[in-house]
């Protein structure tokens, strides 16, 4: 048989493409479904994160809240989720859980869905808020949680597709997310002025700065972090002043 | 290809002075080497599975024969993923696993592949494997997923893969392209780990993660172990350009110790 005619280089081209074609689609659609409960576990692990909860009581013991903990922990923290519209009102017709941020982005601003949760924790009620955006490679998103405020940052988290391992990815870290807690995001007259991630930060501890420290050699993910929180933020801003409690204190003045 | 050529002949040269009493395992050997030969042959059928060649197969790699520094491959990957340790040894894990299953598979197809499809052939056999086994991963190890995730891409155009691929696999049968696979991933690795270690030691002063040098906090006065004493990160080891400076260190060490390795201007 001659390999190199062209018949034959034709014939297997074919072949290949037809066996490998086949091999992954069976894979990718006999595992869907078990994807499926682990994306929906972690999302729901991400949720209970943002308001800082990492570890839960299971047995009279402090245990990390894992992906399997997940699901019966939402139930019991997560008291209403909200589709919100741009207005503020309530779309009742969407659930708020299955609501694909990176597709919805894609719409024009009136006619997206702004997903909301409502946590409530040791008698404290939390407004969590998806956030999504892109890095300097790819997609970055995350939650960011409110407390009764609306001012205060709980607490957040911030996960990537494909941002530089040991620069823009370390927006995943603990120490960076946990920068953001105690943060504000209102100034003094109530406009929203977001958080920023600033480069060689001296602010210390100061929480009323609405600034965190950033990352060296990861600015523009840091950029992507900022640009997510503002963007996606000021979309809430109807529904908290119809709804919710706004209170804006500062310590220092 | 010039490359490869020149390795074989430094390496046949090393292997006479290894092999000087037994001459009939010599010509085998050179045979075996200088000849490209398609078949598994009667010879190597009887050649044991840790035979001083296929032990070579997976040695060399490490140092006269290392991807990075010799055959001067995978140095994209090199720059992207060596700012700190870990995920650079998820990723010289995920290559050696990944060299090792297409080595293999490709030398199995070796004698069926078109020879003008064949470079696509081998993408096609690594992207399938690599996406495969990410399938795989998310569905059943979904944390191991997570690390690999930002890995995927950077595995499927690793040039190191490709090129072994095309320079000894489509060549050689399926058990030696299974040892080169694994002895050129571990070789890589080995300059991915020593160059993480650098960066990460340097540029964010901890190793794994753990704070080594001490521990540096906004205000100075508070910092401890080395950095109360005034010592600061170098930030320019976290950027690209360090890792090539690097690489380039390791390649100028090495030559001055192993001098063979030197090319003759032309």
């Amino acid at each position: 048989m001659n390999v190199n005619s062209n018949k034959y280089t034709f014939i297997f081209a074919i072949v290949m493409v037809v066996v490998v074609a086949t091999a992954l689609a069976f894979a990718a659609t006999s595992l869907a479904e078990r994807q499926g409960i682990n994306h929906r576990a972690e999302k729901m692990q991400d949720i209970l994160n943002a308001i800082g909860l990492k570890t839960v009581e299971q047995d009279g013991e402090e245990v990390f809240l894992s992906r399997d903990l997940a699901e019966i922990n939402y139930e019991k923290y997560i008291v209403e989720e909200l589709s919100l519209r741009s207005d503020g009102s309530v779309d009742e017709s969407v659930k708020a859980f299955d609501v694909n941020l990176g597709q919805e982005l894609k719409k024009p601003v009136e006619e997206q869905v702004f997903p909301l949760y409502i946590a409530e924790m040791n008698d404290e009620r939390y407004y969590i808020i998806p956030l999504y955006g892109s890095g300097l490679w790819d997609a970055i998103w995350g939650y960011i949680s409110l407390k009764e405020d609306v001012n205060t940052i709980g607490g957040a988290i911030f996960d990537h597709k494909g941002e530089t391992a040991g620069l823009g990815a370390e927006i995943t870290k603990d120490w960076f997310q946990d920068s953001f807690k105690d943060e504000k995001i209102l100034d003094k007259e109530g406009n929203l002025v977001g958080i920023s991630v600033v480069k060689g930060y001296t602010g210390g501890n100061d929480k009323d700065d609405h600034a965190v420290d950033g990352i060296s050699g990861s600015t523009l993910t840091a950029n992507g972090v900022e640009d997510m929180i503002q963007e996606r933020l000021k979309h809430y801003i109807p529904y908290f002043n119809e709804n919710t409690d706004v209170k804006i204190e500062y310590s220092s003045n | 290809m010039i490359k490869e050529n020149k390795n074989i002949k430094s390496n046949s040269d090393k292997m006479e002075e290894v092999n000087t009493n037994t001459s009939a395992k010599m010509t085998k050997e050179e045979a075996e080497q200088n000849g490209m030969i398609l078949f598994v042959s009667k010879s190597e059928e009887k050649e044991g599975l840790f035979s001083a060649a296929n032990r070579r197969l997976l040695t060399d790699p490490l140092n006269g024969d290392n991807p990075i520094t010799v055959q001067i491959l995978g140095i994209c990957s090199a720059l992207a993923v060596t700012v700190q340790l870990e995920p650079a040894i998820v990723m010289s894990l995920a290559v050696i696993f990944v060299m090792a299953m297409s080595s293999f598979s490709i030398s199995l197809m070796r004698n069926i592949i078109p020879s003008r499809i064949r470079i696509i052939v081998q993408l096609v056999v690594i992207a399938a494997l690599v996406a495969l086994i990410d399938e795989f991963l998310e569905a059943f190890a979904y944390d191991v997923s997570k690390q690999l995730s930002i890995f995927v891409g950077l595995i499927i155009t690793n040039c190191i893969v490709m090129g072994r691929l095309e320079a000894f696999a489509m060549s050689k049968p399926p058990y030696k392209s299974l040892l080169d696979g694994i002895g050129n991933g571990a070789g890589y690795g080995l300059i991915l780990v020593i160059v993480a270690f650098i960066r990460e030691l340097f540029g964010s002063g901890k190793l794994m993660g753990y704070e080594i040098l001490g521990k540096q906090a906004v205000d100075p006065a508070d910092s401890t172990g080395l950095y109360a004493l005034g010592y600061v990160d170098n930030g320019m080891m976290l950027l690209a350009p360090m890792a090539l400076i690097v690489i380039g260190i390791l390649i100028w060490l090495q030559r001055t110790k192993y001098t063979d390795l030197i090319e003759e201007d032309a």
